[in-house]
């Protein structure tokens, strides 16, 4: 999968160091009330599918230090995410 | 005749009054407070409650949680599999977050994050230290792990995978740390002895004293 490469304005929940980067998902971790809705009070809902998305460091950080098989894994929201 | 510094004449120095002047957020909480109080919402001893109850939440739950995990290998796959209903088993409260438990292995290590904001599992481990909270460790841990735990003083070989976990969203980590070897044949609360706060978010590794 892919993380969309966007910046909206307001509360987001998807770090920018994974905008535009690739990675797989680890795991399914359920649906959950959609906290960038939430921020403004509003009710989140449907719940949205939420992912654990791994990441390889070297994809991350072009000049990463370390092994190649480090990752960083990170809670991703279905609607940031599109096919890689 | 001599004059003496003032600090000398008073042995029992008292600190500076912390409550000399608030800060913008301190004075909203005050404010906040007393209008739940004024409007019979909450009632003072209600808030009183909850401050000494979340101080009596302290790393010594997930310490408990981790030498059973390492007695215990069925509770271990029932703890990686789901965190909330194993924690239960123990009698501790299963949490307001789904709770997500990562296993080091010779091959593996893992260590917490929270990037956007300082995420912790404060139902297991009480409140999250300053440096967690800090704007350098939620920066530097996902970019470079391994000089960062070099500072905490645990160097890892290029063998073993490090695996940085950032709690952005709806999960909270605790890690399982490996359990030393030569405590083979240890009881529960010794094991637990060895499992600090830091060795379950990932920054130290625990060893037998």
């Amino acid at each position: 999968m892919k993380v969309r490469y966007a910046h909206p304005p307001g509360h987001v929940r998807t770090p920018a160091y994974v905008k535009g980067r690739q990675g797989v998902v680890e795991r399914l971790c359920g649906t959950y009330p959609n906290p960038e809705e939430r921020a403004y009070g509003r009710s989140g809902l449907p719940a949205q599918p939420l992912y654990r998305v791994r990441f390889r460091q070297t994809e991350l950080w072009p000049n990463y230090r370390g092994s190649i098989s480090d990752t960083v894994d990170v809670e991703i929201f279905h609607h940031w995410l599109e096919p890689a | 005749m001599e004059h003496h510094d003032e600090r000398e004449a008073h042995p029992h120095s008292t600190r500076e009054d912390a409550e000399a002047s608030l800060t913008y957020f301190q004075a909203m909480e005050v404010a906040v407070r007393e209008l739940l109080i004024e409007k019979g919402i909450l009632t003072a001893d209600q808030i009183r409650r909850q401050v000494e109850d979340m101080d009596g939440r302290t790393p010594a739950r997930g310490a408990k949680v981790v030498a059973t995990a390492w007695l215990n290998p069925p509770f271990r796959s029932r703890l990686l599999s789901d965190g909330n209903a194993a924690i239960a088993e123990l009698g501790l409260e299963r949490g307001p977050y789904k709770l997500v438990v990562v296993e080091n292995t010779s091959q593996v290590h893992n260590v917490i994050v929270c990037t956007l904001c300082s995420c912790y599992p404060r139902w297991l481990l009480g409140l999250p230290p300053d440096w967690y909270k800090s704007r350098s460790y939620r920066s530097r841990m996902v970019r470079e792990p391994r000089a960062v735990l070099r500072e905490f003083g645990l160097e890892l070989p290029d063998s073993t995978t490090v695996r940085v976990h950032d709690s952005t969203a709806d999960m909270r980590y605790l890690v399982l740390p490996m359990r030393p070897a030569g405590t083979e044949d240890w009881a529960e609360e010794e094991l637990a002895a060895l499992v600090s706060r830091d060795t379950m978010v990932g920054v130290a590794a625990p060893t037998k004293r």
